[in-house]
């Protein structure tokens, strides 16, 4: 038992301003020591109803008009009033300064696990992680919604609500074959959008009227004609940029908006590939925190137990056979993952020597700050899960194959199944193999200017039922007729579905 | 190293989702209109203060991604395994391809629909769209015999009692000083004269013994101003305004004899619930008198009117003739906008019938902003309807009369009666 020498910051649950910024001193005081590298961040007090409007606009404190954000408000509502659910106890802005929202009804506990959690967890993942370094610029993102949002009420002015609305609802539903996965997009910045979006209107217009130009052909030129040029050249794996960049039949307005959501689906890119990580990391610090406060002194005995109830709550990894069970708890892999690398550097094991030659005994600070900095979830995993925690965890693979009559569990947690189990569950976390990779292969640019579309079939999974929905929003937005083509893993292509559509004609 | 900036945001920019909220309920209308048309069926009439919860299919508002089918390969990594060893064969749960037990459990729950609550005010106004109040407008301007007082700056006269002190002392002080200030003047010049002679001692000279007596004349006539005057009197100005009465009463007169089985009961009410939710959007303050009868004619409470029974004859007469004593004992036409819902089999004493047509006609129907009858019977109309259908022709604008079958009628009738006018 440590000898306590402080008194308790407060031993009350409500909480006060002047308390609040007490526990963030502390706090903060506390992550320095550790060394967590954060962005200044502001705190803003709101209510449960203003965290419900944050919540269902995609955390942003700016953004958009459309009626999905509504029904995500009246769900969030729905589910709330009912008590079925909580809030989400925090939402954090990857901006500079970052923002961490605390909820009026919260107890000065809650508050206080936010701050640690979101104000120095989420905040140091932000400005450290390279995939929110490369793809997000944290200083600029609110100007870029605001610039967004007066930009879209713009075109609702001009050309009318229900126009612009069909044209996003095509766009949100393309938001997941909107990110480009592996190039690096240019910095967002308002000044700059503005200055060159009237630039980038009249180009990409003028770019789009030379694909499409229908000149005549010269008698005798045929002969020397090349075979069919293909376009795109490559195939194309984003298809809102290839839409806003291509499409014969929208005006530069409309490309613009494909472009407002693209941009913002591809903002939040880093958050899909890092959820795993980020929300462990931010776990593991608020847990490490306020347990260090603790032994300090600074907190009370009511205020732990309060915590380590809501922090277990959180955490909780149901057995696969439970009701509750829904996959593994993101939540629960990650804190205990990063836990496990402090554990492997602080008291490493046989095992651990084997494994993880590399971690074993090291500076857990150098080891943890490495492992955020440099990897997503799928890379995360792979380098990192230890047998220890898939024992833990009591993992196991299986296999359901449709040609077969049973479901084969083919590895556990064993010695033999590790690695399988590893690599099993990093290929869960790639963002690749959990959505199906559909591309656009080909426009027929010479004959019916249809759109081909080609979905690259991985382990012979068939789309959903969502595929003639998608296909529509598609031809809604490119205005030709629009294929799609499968090709499964021996390269036999055969046509799925055909949209024939001629957008001139009905306007 | 400074603090930390905390920012309160709590009272700004309440309802930011509201447009949002708005947009959907636009798009979904027609999903919205008839989940609400359902729920409003299955409430009591004291139970609409709140929101309502509906929902609406849930496939009609989905956002597609593109996602993978059933199918194919799948591999998953679970965890919590009790029994299992590598190459263990399992049957597929019913229902989940493959993910263990927990798509199985999930598919039993109620995922189809997706539930939301919707204000009072969004409610109601999706329920009675399209739907006006026949005759509100026009009433409410020739009918306002209602006033009432309100302050409308000063006047210059009045009776006393409504002298407004400040501004009539206000108006005399000004007045004073504007009078006097001439006299006022010459007596300071004069005055300073006067002490300059006497500063060379001078003060003994005729011209001196003059300036006093001037001065004194001038104080006189200073003094002489008067300190109040009927001409600075303000009094408090009021005028009536006309005011158009925001309460009504809602007269519920239901046939309870034998022949009005369960089923005509719940039709009626449904009937009565539209109708006083309908008024509720109009007016401030309702009030509801229900009036049952067979025979006899009685005044009751809600919860007796639709479930208590009666067996016997039919009387209508006797409700109206109930419901008119009562206008003109509580509720004077002048400050209540009266409404009348009368249901009935249509089943009545012959002789009674006419009766009910004169009183109707004569008693009733001068007083009253609209009044509704619906006969819920399945066959053909009897001499009640006939003698209706009289009326209707002296008050089309007044009086209306439809038939029911059934429940699924009410909406629809309901809409036809109360169907805007397009003037």
């Amino acid at each position: 038992m440590v000898k306590r020498k402080n008194k308790p910051i407060s031993t009350q649950s409500d909480w006060t301003f002047e308390l609040i910024a007490r526990y963030d001193e502390e706090i903060g005081r506390v992550a320095r020591h550790y060394g967590l590298d954060c962005y200044p961040h502001i705190i803003e007090v709101i209510t449960a109803e203003q965290m419900m409007d944050a919540y269902a606009s995609i955390g942003m404190p700016v953004n958009y008009h459309h009626w999905s954000f509504g029904k995500h408000f009246l769900a969030t509502e729905s589910g709330y009033r009912r008590g079925q659910m909580g809030l989400a106890y925090e939402i954090v802005i990857n901006s500079d300064p970052c923002i961490a929202y605390l909820m009026e009804e919260n107890t000065m506990m809650m508050q206080g696990l936010v701050i640690a959690h979101a104000a120095y967890g989420h905040n140091s993942f932000f400005k450290g992680n390279y995939l929110f370094r490369t793809w997000t610029s944290a200083d600029s993102i609110i100007d870029y919604m605001v610039f967004a949002r007066n930009f879209i009420a713009e075109c609702e002015e001009r050309h009318g609500e229900e126009e612009v609305e069909r044209l996003i609802d095509s766009c949100h539903a393309l938001l997941n074959v909107g990110v480009d996965r592996y190039k690096r997009p240019p910095k967002l910045s308002l000044l700059k959008e503005k200055e060159r979006q009237k630039e980038r209107e009249e180009y990409l217009q003028s770019q789009v009227n030379e694909l499409w130009r229908t000149l005549p052909v010269r008698p005798g030129a045929d002969k020397d004609e090349p075979p069919a040029r293909r376009f795109p050249s490559e195939p194309e794996e984003n298809l809102l940029y290839f839409f806003e960049k291509n499409a014969p039949l929208l005006e530069p307005w409309q490309r613009e908006i494909v472009r407002i959501v693209r941009k913002i689906g591809q903002y939040f890119l880093p958050q899909r590939q890092t959820q795993l990580m980020n929300e462990g990391w931010a776990s593991f610090w608020h847990y490490t925190l306020l347990n260090h406060l603790y032994d300090e002194g600074l907190l009370s005995d009511g205020f732990m137990i309060e915590f380590l109830q809501s922090h277990t709550n959180v955490l909780y990894q149901p057995p696969y056979h439970s009701p509750h069970y829904s996959g593994i708890n993101p939540y629960a892999l990650g804190f205990a993952m990063w836990r496990d690398l402090r554990r492997m550097c602080e008291a490493p094991t046989a095992e651990d020597r084997e494994w993880f030659p590399e971690v074993a005994g090291g500076d857990w600070h150098e080891t943890l700050d490495f492992a955020m900095r440099n990897f997503k979830d799928e890379s995360f995993i792979a380098q990192y899960l230890s047998p220890k925690l898939m024992r833990e965890f009591r993992m196991f693979a299986i296999v359901d194959d449709d040609r077969r009559d049973k479901i084969q569990v083919d590895a556990i947690h064993d010695d033999q199944g590790y690695r399988a189990l590893r690599q099993r569950l990093s290929d869960q976390y790639n963002l690749g193999s959990r959505e199906p990779n559909i591309q656009v292969w080909n426009v027929d640019f010479q004959g019916d200017r249809s759109l081909t579309l080609r979905h690259f079939h991985h382990q012979r999974r068939p789309l959903g039922d969502t595929r003639d929905e998608m296909l529509n929003h598609i031809a809604n937005l490119w205005g030709f007729p629009v294929r799609l083509e499968e090709q499964d893993e021996h390269g036999h292509v055969k046509l799925v579905r055909e949209i024939l559509v001629d957008r001139r004609r009905t306007r | 190293m400074v603090g930390v900036r905390i920012v309160d945001r709590r009272f700004d920019s309440k309802n930011k989702s509201a447009v949002n909220r708005s947009r959907f309920i636009r798009r979904f209308k027609s999903q919205i209109s008839k989940a609400v048309a359902e729920a409003i069926s299955k409430r009591g009439i004291a139970d609409i203060d709140n929101g309502e919860k509906i929902g609406i299919p849930a496939k009609d508002i989905s956002e597609p991604q593109f996602r993978y089918g059933r199918g194919g390969v799948r591999r998953d990594v679970l965890s919590g395994n009790d029994q299992y060893h590598t190459g263990d064969q399992l049957d597929r749960p019913s229902g989940g391809a493959g993910s263990g037990g927990s798509q199985a459990s999930q598919e039993g729950t109620h995922e189809d629909d997706f539930a939301f609550q919707l204000s009072r005010e969004e409610f109601l106004n999706i329920f009675f769209e399209d739907l006006a109040l026949p005759n509100l407008v026009k009433t409410q301007l020739t009918r306002i015999e209602e006033f009432k007082r309100v302050r409308a700056g000063y006047t210059q006269s009045g009776v006393p009692a409504n002298i407004n002190v400040v501004r009539s002392l206000r108006g005399a002080a000004g007045r004073r000083i504007a009078v006097g200030s001439p006299y006022r003047k010459a007596l300071r010049e004069l005055e300073e004269h006067l002490a300059r002679l006497e500063a060379c001692g001078d003060g003994d000279t005729r011209e001196a013994q003059e300036l006093r007596r001037e001065i004194a004349r001038l104080q006189r006539k200073i003094e002489r101003v008067p300190f109040i005057d009927t001409f600075d009197l303000r009094f408090n100005n009021r005028i009536r305004i006309p005011a158009p009465s925001t309460q009504a009463v809602m007269f519920c007169l239901m046939d309870v004899s034998g022949s009005m089985d369960e089923e005509k009961k719940q039709a009626a009410k449904r009937f009565f619930m539209l109708l006083y939710l309908f008024l509720r959007r109009t007016y401030q303050h309702i009030e509801v008198v229900f009036i049952r009868h067979h025979t006899q004619a009685f005044e009751v409470g809600e919860d007796e009117f639709f479930h208590s029974r009666e067996s016997g004859g039919t009387v209508v007469s006797s409700a109206l003739e109930l419901m008119h004593k009562i206008v003109v004992e509580r509720y004077s036409s002048r400050v209540w906008n009266i409404y009348g819902a009368q249901a009935s089999d249509g089943e009545n004493w012959d002789s009674d019938s006419p009766h009910c047509r004169d009183i109707l006609r004569d008693e009733i129907l001068p007083y009253v902003q609209y009044y509704a009858y619906i006969e819920i019977t399945a066959v053909e109309p009897q001499n009640l309807w006939h003698e209706y259908a009289r009326v209707r022709a002296a008050y089309p604008e007044r009086f209306a009369m439809q038939r029911i079958a059934g429940l699924p009628d009410i909406y629809p009738v309901f809409h036809e009666l109360f169907r805007k006018q397009l003037a």
